[in-house]
């Protein structure tokens, strides 16, 4: 318990940011800089805050820590607190929004609305992390999307309206289900506390397990995305502005995966057993099906969103094999996209800022003119394809080790991911980057400028660095993920001596 | 000697960090326009004479007097661990999930101070024979950087103490492979080749890591010590694979040989190293040759505690290893470009080194893979030399009567051709000789057929060895006349490698004969290579028949003979030939049509499943079932959005806060 309330600080210090924002009147040069640099310092005072909560954080304890718990109407409550599942987020999340504003340094349409929008959505980012109330969670969890329906809806492409659309009726029709199941906790358990919830091993009987499970996979699913709920992740990344694309692919798709191992697997756990097979052939067909969509995609980003979706297969295949190793591969692995895949969008960023178009067929031959951005983009392609001594590989070896422990069959065709991962990364690095510069509009290409690679350049190194030495990472989760196990199998156990007394 | 260890490993990788980072362009024109040459450059056929190179020098420098240092404290350190020490240098931790730990550690015993020599040295010679090979290329400072990066993986892989270390400079040396096949960017066919020899090795490296993950599942581990102990207690131990039982150590044998099998271009995974040679020859001689190939004979060697328990496994490896050597015998016999034939016949030397291992003979494997390193790298550099003489020309039948232009080219080829085909006294006398009777010692009917194969792979080879000798140095030249003014021998700078290389080709198999498999082997190899306790091959080979022992000589003689015949007496015969037996001379010519195999089975079905996937499950059937089918029937979704630009937005809000309200009234009412 620590003194001052450094979760809900953390939470809410960009919606303070927010508002001052909105106080910032005017339309002209000083106001922009203003909003920006707001907005800049909003999203760094919220790092450090992050920092000094992982100074504190004590990763060999299992259980909550930093607790703020206030009563609200009576039964539910204000509840926060994190643990080594929640902190590795929310360090992302604040980690990436720094770069994100500075990404979004030239947005010049309006850029007030802009900054709100992403310092809000920072904020319900943040909340998902940190909530220990049901009807918290749902809150941010939620109200995230309604900041990102407005970045793709308003500041993204021709056919935003069409992925907005799309992404609003996939994750309503999951949120509808898991609201309900919520409500089935509550009428259970009698809370709607997640740590009282989750303090003993779940009594939810196995009949009822199933339903609530099903439910709550209908939005994590969703958030993932998972075969065959993804279509709309390409067509939201390819609409989305370069900063909405990060966020999406690096801090929102991790909520499903977090939902998870929060809910599914130590409320559920009778029927996260029984519904794992169900995971897993979703998660190989992930894997392959959208690596084979990659393989013949023409626009950059929505190559990286289907491989994406690939990378988040190895996620679910993980946490459903129900390890050590599984689960602390699904971690990584999540953590490591974050990085990963944010850097990537940034690259594309960098030359759509450039070109305007994402066409791959467009470029060709960057190289020669770009070779700062060709080393940066060869580092993350790599990292991409699971390069052992970058990030990407970890996650990917760790959770299909999980696997193949779990299902020798689920390793074996997840493994070629690992084929086809190579043959579309390198395919589109072929194509943008090497070959000779032939087409004249590339001519005058600029390399990055600093500012771009002041955003990069700590991504790379980051992705590096945790390749070498993942125990950083994986420290932070490993009493909790041990402690997630237990309660599993604590929760199997019970259910099986209910299930023995009943036949007695 | 931790720090000498430290040492030889990491300083390549500085090396290759400086040159590679500040030495080449990455930060030098961030936010600025490069100057404008580059785009002009639209020829930039790699070496090529006409742009000079006008950068620092330091980054050549520093690399290769790196190498020449790590190549010298390679040699002190190999004298110091054959004298019977072993060492283990702990770095860091890398992995710890669970039972699951690996860390960075440098494992020195004979095996890797074997392979610590062979790579370190013959990568200080690249580098210095590359500072004239690419003296006037524009990207010499990257090529050094990915020359010492790649040297750091591969020392990496092979003073691996666990599996997953391995695996990392196993990945590594493929990246570097990957960027030095790929190095002259703007070539298409480069790219191409890249981009192959990658995705090939990852076919191999998915086996590696499946073997990785079955020999955790079954040990708990994956770290050697504890492997190599507890691996007689599971011999003949059986464990559930995909829907079988299966023996569990055959099984991971076998899956670590697949990645042997990618990384060494062994048949049916070979297809990417011809096409290698795109990169620049000194890449060829190091990586295509003399190194990274071997790194699955390394692997296999390495592994020996598990092969010699997994019977089965070493048929496999046996049969593919000679299958190789005689495949790639034939296809290298009717190549035109002179680097494919000595990329053909690494193919088939590896496919040698793998029979011996398979029967058991592991110490004559490696044997061969430290004189092949000498002798196959001087071929290589020799052969580009030749190329560099000729303005970039690589078809033998536009050479010819070379040698008086180039005499001292033509010795070292000559050096290194003798090797090749085993002349007595010479480095591959005594090495591949000693694979052959190995083979025939095993006494298993798969290694008599693997004897068989090997003794015509060994006619074939030297017929292709002196055919290429006879075609490109001898008769009349087919040159045009203005390259012929220009052909002269090469710089000092080129030419010394080539003679310490020459060397190692004559006199490395005489000089560690007794200690690579002689008298002095069990002492020599220590505990780094495990013999089962009934495997006698090594003492076997020693007394086969004499006609036995005849066979490698009679062959390579026939080679000769045939070749001279062919390319000297009557060079109107091999026409003739291959037109008598045209079929056969296309099956070769086309490499037994593997590509084209290998394109209609694999790479042209993976695209056209990806498009339908795309086209019609993705957009037709799940898209059209739920979302657009949704809005066809609720709106048409054109007029909603236009009539209120992100009016939904609305909508989801006002749904979740009816959510959330509906949820706290249940609450309140249920609560109160």
């Amino acid at each position: 318990m620590s003194e001052w309330p450094i979760l809900s600080a953390i939470v809410f210090l960009p919606l303070i940011g927010a508002l001052f924002i909105l106080a910032i009147r005017g339309e002209d040069e000083i106001a922009l800089r203003n909003i920006r640099w707001t907005a800049l310092f909003t999203t760094v005072f919220t790092l450090i805050l992050a920092l000094i909560l992982w100074s504190g954080f004590d990763p060999a304890a299992p259980g909550f820590q930093f607790e703020e718990k206030y009563a609200w109407f009576g039964l539910m409550s204000y509840h926060m607190g994190v643990d080594g599942l929640g902190l590795p987020f929310v360090l992302l999340t604040a980690f990436l929004m720094p770069g994100v504003i500075i990404a979004s340094w030239h947005v010049n349409r309006r850029v007030k609305e802009y900054m709100i929008a992403f310092l809000v959505l920072e904020t319900l980012m943040l909340g998902v992390f940190v909530s220990l109330d049901l009807v918290l969670f749902y809150i941010f969890f939620e109200g995230g999307l309604i900041p990102m329906f407005l970045i793709i809806g308003v500041w993204g492409g021709p056919r935003r309206i069409y992925a907005t659309f799309k992404f609003f009726l996939y994750t309503l029709a999951g949120s509808v289900l898991m609201l309900i199941a919520m409500i089935a906790i509550y009428v259970h358990t009698g809370t709607t506390d997640i740590a009282e919830i989750l303090a003993k091993p779940s009594t939810i009987p196995a009949s009822l397990q199933y339903w609530l499970w099903l439910a709550f996979f209908a939005s994590f699913a969703v958030k993932m995305p998972m075969w065959p709920v993804h279509t709309w992740l390409p067509d939201a990344h390819v609409e989305a502005p370069t900063a909405g694309s990060v966020v999406l692919a690096a801090i929102l798709l991790k909520m499903g995966g977090y939902g998870f191992l929060r809910f599914s697997l130590p409320m559920f756990p009778v029927a996260s057993e029984f519904f794992a097979p169900l995971v897993f052939v979703l998660s190989v067909i992930a894997i392959v099906y959208t690596s084979l969509v990659a393989l013949v995609q023409e626009d950059i980003k929505k190559l990286i969103a289907y491989s994406s979706v690939a990378h988040m297969g190895y996620v679910t295949m993980g946490i459903f094999a129900m390890n050590k190793q599984g689960l602390d591969g699904a971690m990584f692995q999540m953590i490591s996209h974050g990085l990963v895949s944010g850097a990537l969008f940034l690259c594309v960023g960098v030359i759509y800022d450039r070109m305007h178009t994402r066409e791959i067929a467009a470029y060709g031959g960057l190289v020669n003119r770009m070779p700062m951005y060709a080393f940066i983009f060869m580092l993350f392609t790599m990292a991409n394809v699971g390069l052992p001594g970058t990030t990407g590989f970890i996650g990917e070896f760790l959770s299909l080790t999980g696997a193949y422990l779990a299902n020798t069959w689920v390793a074996l065709f997840a493994t070629t991911g690992v084929i086809l991962s190579a043959a579309y990364a390198l395919w589109l690095y072929r194509n943008v980057v090497f070959g000779p510069l032939e087409k004249e509009k590339l001519k005058s290409i600029t390399d990055m400028t600093w500012r771009e690679a002041a955003v990069l350049l700590p991504l790379a190194l980051l992705t590096v660095w945790f390749g070498v030495q993942p125990g950083i990472v994986t420290e932070m989760f490993n009493s909790s993920v041990n402690a997630l196990l237990t309660q599993v199998q604590a929760g199997l156990d019970a259910a099986a001596a209910v299930q023995q007394a009943a036949v007695q | 000697m931790d720090t000498i260890f430290l040492a030889i490993v990491f300083l390549p990788l500085i090396g290759a960090m400086l040159a590679g980072l500040f030495g080449t362009a990455v930060f030098r024109y961030a936010g600025s326009a490069p100057p404008q040459i580059a785009v002009h450059e639209d020829d930039d056929d790699g070496h090529g004479h006409h742009h000079a190179y006008d950068g620092p020098r330091w980054p050549m420098m520093l690399t290769t007097g790196i190498l020449v240092f790590v190549a010298l404290l390679s040699w002190y350190a190999f004298f110091d661990v054959t004298a019977g020490n072993v060492y283990k240098v702990t770095v860091a931790e890398w992995v710890r999930s669970g039972k699951l730990v690996a860390t960075w550690a440098l494992r020195i015993d004979t095996l890797s101070a074997v392979m610590l020599v062979v790579v370190t040295t013959v990568s200080a010679l690249v580098h210095i024979y590359s500072l004239g090979y690419m003296a006037h290329d524009p990207h010499q400072p990257r090529f050094f950087a990915y020359l010492s990066l790649f040297t750091f993986a591969m020392l990496m892989l092979v003073t691996s103490d666990n599996l997953l270390q391995m695996f990392f400079g196993w990945e590594g040396v493929g990246l570097a492979s990957y960027l030095l096949i790929g190095f002259w960017y703007t070539r298409p066919s480069a790219n191409a080749a890249a981009i192959k020899a990658f995705v090939v090795n990852r076919v191999g490296d998915f086996g590696f890591a499946l073997g990785i993950f079955a020999t955790f599942a079954l040990f708990g581990s994956i770290e050697f010590d504890t492997l190599f102990a507890a691996a007689p207690e599971m011999a003949g131990k059986t464990v559930p694979f995909l829907s079988w039982q299966v023996d569990a150590l055959t099984l991971i044998c076998l899956l670590l040989f697949m990645g042997a099998m990618g990384k060494s271009a062994q048949f049916l995974l070979h297809t990417w190293l011809p096409d290698a040679m795109e990169g620049p020859t000194p890449v060829s001689a190091l990586i295509h040759a003399a190194t990274m190939v071997t790194a699955g004979v390394f692997l296999v060697t390495r592994m020996s505690p598990f092969y010699e328990l997994a019977p089965l496994a070493q048929q496999a490896v046996v049969f593919i290893g000679a299958v190789t050597a005689f495949f790639a015998a034939t296809v290298g016999l009717v190549q035109n470009d002179i680097k494919r034939v000595i990329a053909y016949s690494t193919c088939s030397q590896l496919g040698y080194m793998f029979a011996a291992l398979g029967v058991g003979a592991y110490g004559a494997g490696m044997f061969h893979l430290f004189t092949h390193a000498y002798f196959k790298a001087l071929l290589f550099l020799g052969a580009g030399s030749v190329i560099h003489a000729m303005s970039d020309e690589q078809d033998i039948w536009r050479m010819g009567g070379l040698f008086p232009y180039l005499k001292k080219t033509w010795a070292m080829m000559l050096i290194g051709t003798l090797a090749l085909t085993g002349f007595p006294l010479t480095a591959g006398y005594f090495s591949k000789d000693a694979i052959i009777e190995a083979a025939f010692a095993a006494h298993t009917p798969m290694g008599t057929f693997a004897f068989w194969l090997l003794v015509i792979a060994a006619f074939f080879t030297a017929f292709y060895s002196w055919r290429l000798m006879f075609v490109v140095f001898h008769g009349k030249s087919r040159a045009s006349r203005e390259t012929l003014a220009r052909v002269h021998d090469s710089p000092p700078v080129m030419l010394v490698p080539l003679y310490v290389l020459a060397a190692g080709a004559l006199f490395a198999g005489w000089l560690f004969k007794d200690a690579f498999i002689g008298e002095k082997a069990a002492e020599f190899w220590g505990k780094a290579i495990y013999l089962a306790a009934d495997n006698d091959v090594m003492e076997a080979m020693h007394h086969v028949p004499g006609w036995v022992k005849a066979a490698p000589f009679v062959m390579m003689v026939g080679g000769l003979a045939l070749a001279f015949l062919f390319y000297i007496v009557a060079p109107s015969l091999p026409e003739a030939l291959a037109r008598a037996f045209r079929p056969v001379y296309l099956f070769l010519l086309n490499k037994w049509y593997f590509d084209e195999l290998y394109d209609r089975i694999f790479v042209r079905p993976a695209f056209a499943i990806g498009r339908f996937l795309w086209r019609k499950v993705d957009q037709k059937t799940i898209d059209g079932l739920g979302p657009d089918g949704v809005s066809a029937r609720v709106l048409d979704v054109s007029t909603w959005a236009s009539r209120m630009q992100s009016g939904y937005v609305y909508h989801y809000a006002f749904a979740m806060l009816l959510g959330v309200a509906g949820l706290v009234t249940y609450l309140m009412v249920r609560g109160g």
